[in-house]
């Protein structure tokens, strides 16, 4: 059986993953595709857990995250196209309208 | 327990009258706002003779109402009437029921005649308190509220700036006498623990004369003089009455001669039994009556304002009232006070109605001859200056000599000082009487004129020859000429003393006893004081009748004298100096610009500078930039969880 330990580096590898593209992607196709890796990195952490515990109650709130993780990218997709069609850009740095 | 007078109806009748008037006076005519205001003040004096008929001394306090309950010390709303209190009860209301009456006819054109006459009620309302009170704070109460109604009855032509800063001037000048007298009902508070006048007296009365030193009584005693040299316009605290003459003269009348400023000498004669044993206090009490007595009377020989010499005149006549006070002749100051208040109303009105006849004028060089235009005002101010020169029969000669008298018996000096000042009232009223009724009218006597002063929002009625007042306002001077006449008979075999006896106590007749065997004596002084009246009078006949071109003369030779005086010792300006000035300065340097300007506005603004500075660099952080949010986002995640790793690990 594959310890723990395993699961759990290869959840923080991912999320971290995520976090640096995040920060350091400029295209918000990429960024969004980081959001999603880090949420499934957070997910492999909970099946992990909840393999290890016995308790089922990870594996669902798993299948929650996936939900909102569709509904998120429907609506986030949405709002992605909108902004290129009005910007003609999906470069953050010029998304920057949001401010003092 | 005597049976109840319901003595609260007097004050309350003219405060009725005040609410009515104030509330819904500017919609009344005015014969409305006359019938209101001379009712309530009628009432009060139908009410109050109606209780001197009835009441039977010695008479219990009626309570009224509750007011402080504070562990064993209580204050209550009630109404304390004996002789002492029954003597000024009717002045107050008799001679103010007449001033309404006469203003009716004196404010008649005024815009704001509503006005006018609930100030006046309210006027008397508080009096009124004053003179029923029970306790020294329902006292305090009344002599606050005089205070107010003066004030606003001084600045009633508040578009003038004269009257308005003359209004603030009382008011203030009265603050530093009432300071003294709250700090003396602090001490009676401490020493008795009550303010009822019973109460205080009962404990005050077994207590031996501090003839040793000064002991509390003494404190209390110079307190309350502060108190009254305030109200009564006594040296140090007199520079305000002079001014109060801005506002309207029945005004002058009624809070500046009648009664108002007498409240000093009842508050004193009320508290005679603390005076009697704090000798020092007397003594303050007749050095200060003394001296203002005739000071007054020397700055009113130069005086030109009719009413300005009234005014001094005034401040006089209430230095002879301490004066008596001082001596312990307190029957004899409240004597006085009854005599004045008829004799100096007259002649406040009359010169009011002289005013109006030469439409507001109010210098006595401009007037002259007016006998002939206005005979009733010329007899009945006639009568007056009889009665306050102390020409015999009129009243002012018998309450006087009264003074005189005792002053005598005590010390010679203050005496002397009397008879001097005698001498000198008696010159300057009849320079006055001169100036204004006889020899040639002196005023301009085109129609122009009249209008011309009315506009200044001076006493002013527009006319063009000197013209008698309305009936309205005669009568008044009529029915206080008859008192001015006859007020002082009821003095003749010491009668007036025997009344109040029961309240000033037995030293009065001890010294009725005395005064029997240097009868002599008496009549000798009483011919002195006659003489010098006399001689007044025939100085003033000379340098005013005869050889109108003396006093000028006589002006110039004493050139650097006569101006300190015409400018009333430069008092006034030595209070500036001293006082005011270095009041504005401190104020304006260390509490406007150092604590003010410097403390609170820089706290205030500087507060505000640090919070504008703060977010102007904190605003950066919001970039619009979305990939900075994330790298705050990540770094406080990064810090979050670096600080529970270190709490884990510790």
């Amino acid at each position: 059986m594959v310890p723990l330990s395993y699961y759990l580096l290869l959840s923080g590898f991912l999320f971290a993953c995520g976090v640096a593209g995040f920060l350091i992607k400029r295209n918000i196709i990429t960024i969004f595709m980081s959001i999603e890796l880090m949420l499934n990195g957070v997910n492999l952490s909970f099946v992990a857990f909840a393999a290890h515990w016995h308790s089922l109650a990870g594996q669902i709130f798993v299948f929650f995250v996936m939900v909102v993780a569709a509904a998120e990218s429907a609506v986030g997709l949405a709002i992605i196209i909108a902004v290129y069609r009005t910007r003609e850009t999906l470069n953050v740095d010029q998304v920057n309208l949001l401010k003092l | 327990m005597t049976s109840s007078l319901n003595l609260w109806l007097i004050p309350v009748l003219p405060l009725a009258g005040a609410a009515i008037n104030g509330f819904l006076g500017k919609k009344f005519s005015r014969t409305a706002v006359s019938v209101v205001g001379l009712f309530f003040s009628g009432a009060a004096f139908a009410w109050a003779l109606s209780v001197a008929a009835r009441v039977s001394f010695p008479h219990d306090p009626e309570l009224f109402a509750h007011w402080i309950r504070s562990g064993g010390f209580t204050v209550d709303f009630a109404f304390y009437l004996d002789q002492l209190s029954l003597v000024m009860l009717l002045v107050v209301t008799g001679v103010g029921f007449l001033i309404h009456f006469y203003s009716v006819g004196y404010m008649w054109d005024d815009p704001s005649y509503y006005r006018f006459f609930t100030y006046l009620n309210l006027f008397m309302f508080f009096m009124l308190t004053l003179v029923l009170a029970s306790n020294y704070l329902m006292m305090f109460i009344g002599w606050e509220g005089v205070g107010l109604a003066s004030y606003l009855l001084i600045g009633f032509w508040f578009t003038k700036d004269s009257a308005a800063s003359a209004g603030k001037k009382a008011f203030i000048v009265n603050r530093v006498g009432d300071f003294g007298f709250l700090i003396g009902i602090f001490l009676i508070i401490q020493h008795f623990g009550s303010l009822d006048f019973t109460k205080v007296f009962a404990q005050v009365a077994p207590l031996a004369p501090e003839t040793a030193g000064a002991g509390f009584l003494t404190a209390i005693g110079i307190l309350l003089m502060v108190g009254a040299c305030g109200k009564s316009a006594q040296i140090p605290l007199y520079v305000w009455l002079p001014d109060a003459m801005e506002g309207p003269t029945p005004v002058s009348a009624l809070i500046h001669a009648a009664t108002m400023v007498t409240a000093g000498v009842y508050m004193v004669s009320r508290s005679h039994l603390i005076f009697e044993r704090a000798p020092m206090a007397l003594m303050v009490v007749a050095v200060i009556g003394t001296l203002t007595a005739l000071f007054a009377a020397t700055i009113g020989i130069v005086q030109t304002d009719i009413k300005k010499v009234l005014a001094y005149s005034t401040v006089s006549q209430l230095g002879y009232m301490f004066m008596a006070c001082g001596v312990g002749a307190f029957s004899a100051g409240i004597f006085h006070l009854m005599t004045h208040a008829f004799f100096k109303g007259l002649l406040f009105l009359g010169a009011g109605s002289v005013i109006h006849a030469v439409g507001g004028e109010q210098d006595m060089r401009k007037m002259g001859g007016l006998g002939s235009y206005i005979l009733w005002t010329a007899i009945t101010m006639g009568i007056a200056t009889l009665a306050i020169a102390g020409i015999p029969p009129f009243a002012g000669f018998w309450s006087k000599d009264e003074i005189l008298w005792k002053a005598y018996q005590a010390n010679w000096i203050y005496w002397l000082i009397g008879v001097i000042t005698a001498f000198i009232t008696s010159f300057y009223m009849f320079r006055l009487f001169f100036m204004t009724f006889l020899g040639d009218y002196r005023g301009i006597q085109v129609d122009a004129h009249g209008h011309a002063r009315a506009a200044d929002g001076h006493d002013g009625h527009g006319h063009g020859e000197p013209h008698e007042s309305p009936m309205v306002m005669l009568v008044p001077l009529m029915i206080l000429a008859v008192l001015s006449i006859v007020g002082g008979l009821v003095g003749i075999g010491n009668r007036f003393e025997h009344f109040l006896e029961p309240v000033f106590g037995s030293g009065a007749v001890a010294e009725a006893a005395g005064e029997a065997a240097s009868s002599a004596k008496e009549y000798l002084l009483m011919g002195v004081s006659v003489t010098v009246a006399v001689l007044g009078f025939i100085l003033a006949y000379v340098l005013y009748v005869i050889k109108p071109y003396l006093p000028q003369k006589i002006a110039d030779g004493l050139n650097g004298f006569y101006t300190t005086v015409l400018n009333k010792y430069y008092v006034d300006e030595l209070y500036a100096r001293l006082f005011v000035k270095p009041l504005i300065d401190g104020s304006t340097s260390i509490l406007w610009q150092g604590i003010d300007r410097k403390v609170i506005d820089d706290t205030v603004n500087n507060a505000a500078d640090g919070a504008r500075t703060i977010s102007d660099n904190a605003r950066h952080m919001q970039s619009g930039n979305l990939r900075s949010y994330a790298g705050w986002i990540a770094a406080g995640s990064a810090v979050v969880i670096a600080f529970m790793i270190w709490m884990g690990v510790r």
